[in-house]
């Protein structure tokens, strides 16, 4: 059972924080939505009404519940506006000193039992809420993309984390109707640690010759039923982030499979990044949006 | 397109497999099962060998960089001792006759087989990319970043995959996944293909009977 009632969401007029605020609200919280940019908060309000008003027509949702769900959320620009909240969950820019500057921020607004969560999914939690002034109430909460639809979240203790706050994180994921895993303060937790690694090999099988993109998805996906080919995804999330992922682990791991695969960065140079700019390992033709 | 097989049944294609009933006594195409190359394979559009670890120059021979010919290699894809995958790795060399490669494809997908080319090198795809995935797997598993059941979970929800690395380790057996890691990291020496502490065990104990 979570005692947690309000939920803010920083960085929610992104992808990310857009999605997290949904789970939230859905399952039945009063959100704070908060982001510096008002143009994008307007604009994810709208993706996010949309999002339930295609629930209603699916018949996931009555007209009511959708209404009632959208009452529970306000917006805000400034950070005091989540000064209430029982549980922050930042989903700002994947930077360390973003973070930590944003966490020392937020402390001295928080009602002294208000946990912090991370949605980073390289960062160290430690690191995120060293020097912010409730070290033992920050925890991770990597969501998957898109938060609303993925169930999965990869929940990771700092070095600080008080086990209760980690046990009423935990449980208001499930409050949320989401499906938490335990996993440690690690680079990558357990998704990205298998991922980007996995990623760059492929790259590499198609630098080294040994075959083509369409062959080496083809394979994936017959031989293992995968729904998605590696090169295929590494179109969809961007050559670019790719290159920023691998740039996040490789300096802390030394795993030279984290490295970014010099044909990555030759293709991100020659302006390839995927679907956004409509020509990666695969020919889109014209550039597309993320889940476009 | 007919194939014509010489040699039994094999990894790629089991006792009943369809593939092997489909068989006929003659044909352009020649497929061999475990079989070395010989004197059948003159004069046919193509003949596919079936390769395990091995490569397709240890049966063509290689001399400067520009083989190929009629001779290709193929793998069918199996985790251990599960049942085979569709996929057929085809394996081409620089100068394989394209001929070959269409009648390789047409046996191959007509039988309901999916197939990804690739060039003969160690591992070929599959294994070249997957090896060092499920060693690291298996490492965070010891290391204790989660348990098993939370490291599939993960995979299955987070990524859509329909079975985790470990659960497809275990139930193929771990002992097949230190045979080719360990082929693998002899042939590159990078720590990824080096077998992971679990497989090593599996290895050893089955060795000893265990």
């Amino acid at each position: 059972m979570s005692s947690i009632q309000k939920v803010g969401v920083c960085g929610a007029g992104g992808t990310m924080g857009a999605g997290i605020a949904i789970v939230a609200a859905r399952a039945g919280f009063e959100v704070v939505r908060q982001d510096l940019s008002a143009a994008a908060l307007e604009r994810s309000m709208r993706d996010t009404a949309g999002f339930f008003s295609k629930s209603v027509e699916r018949g996931k949702m009555t007209a009511e519940a959708r209404d009632a769900v959208l009452a529970r959320i306000t917006d805000t620009t400034a950070l005091d506006g989540l000064a209430g909240c029982d549980l922050v969950i930042e989903a700002v820019f994947e930077e360390l000193s973003v973070k930590q500057a944003l966490l020392r921020a937020l402390h001295p607004l928080l009602p002294e039992h208000a946990i912090i969560a991370s949605n980073t999914s390289t960062l160290s939690i430690t690191e995120i809420a060293s020097g912010c002034g409730r070290e033992d109430r920050v925890v991770g909460m990597h969501f998957c993309l898109p938060a609303q639809i993925m169930k999965l979240i990869e929940m990771s203790p700092g070095v600080n984390t008080a086990p209760e706050v980690f046990q009423a994180a935990w449980d208001w994921t499930l409050a949320a109707g989401q499906q938490p895993v335990r996993t440690q303060d690690k680079p990558g937790f357990i998704l990205n640690a298998l991922l980007v690694p996995f990623n760059n090999d492929a790259i590499r099988l198609v630098e080294a010759g040994v075959a083509a993109p369409p062959d080496i998805d083809a394979a994936i996906k017959t031989g293992l039923g995968y729904r998605m080919g590696p090169l295929e995804l590494i179109d969809l999330i961007g050559l670019d982030t790719q290159i920023r992922l691998s740039e996040a682990f490789y300096p802390v791991t030394l795993d030279p499979r984290a490295a970014a695969p010099p044909l990555l960065r030759r293709m991100v140079a020659a302006g390839r990044l995927g679907r956004k700019s409509g020509r990666g390992f695969f020919d889109y033709g014209k550039p597309g949006m993320y889940g476009a | 397109m007919n194939h014509m097989i010489l040699g039994g049944p094999s990894r790629s294609f089991p006792k009943d497999d369809t593939f092997l009933a489909a068989a006929v006594p003659e044909a352009d195409v020649l497929v061999l099962l475990r079989r070395a190359l010989h004197s059948d394979a003159r004069g046919r559009v193509a003949t596919l060998v079936e390769l395990d670890q091995d490569s397709l120059g240890e049966h063509t021979g290689e001399q400067d960089g520009e083989e190929g010919g009629t001779v290709l290699g193929f793998a069918r894809w199996r985790n251990g001792d599960d049942p085979p995958s569709a996929l057929i790795e085809l394996v081409v060399q620089k100068n394989s006759a394209p001929e070959a490669i269409a009648a390789a494809r047409a046996v191959f997908e007509g039988a309901g087989l999916t197939v990804a080319l690739c060039t003969d090198q160690p591992g070929r795809i599959l294994d070249r990319l997957l090896r060092p995935k499920y060693n690291a797997a298996l490492r965070f598993l010891d290391e204790g970043l989660a348990t098993q059941a939370d490291l599939d979970l993960t995979c299955r929800l987070g990524l859509g995959y329909p079975d985790g690395p470990i659960e497809r380790l275990l139930r193929g057996g771990l002992h097949h996944h230190h045979a080719a890691s360990a082929a693998l990291f002899e042939a590159f020496g990078t720590p990824g293909y080096a077998p992971a502490r679990r497989a090593v065990v599996a290895a050893r104990r089955r060795a000893r009977g265990g």
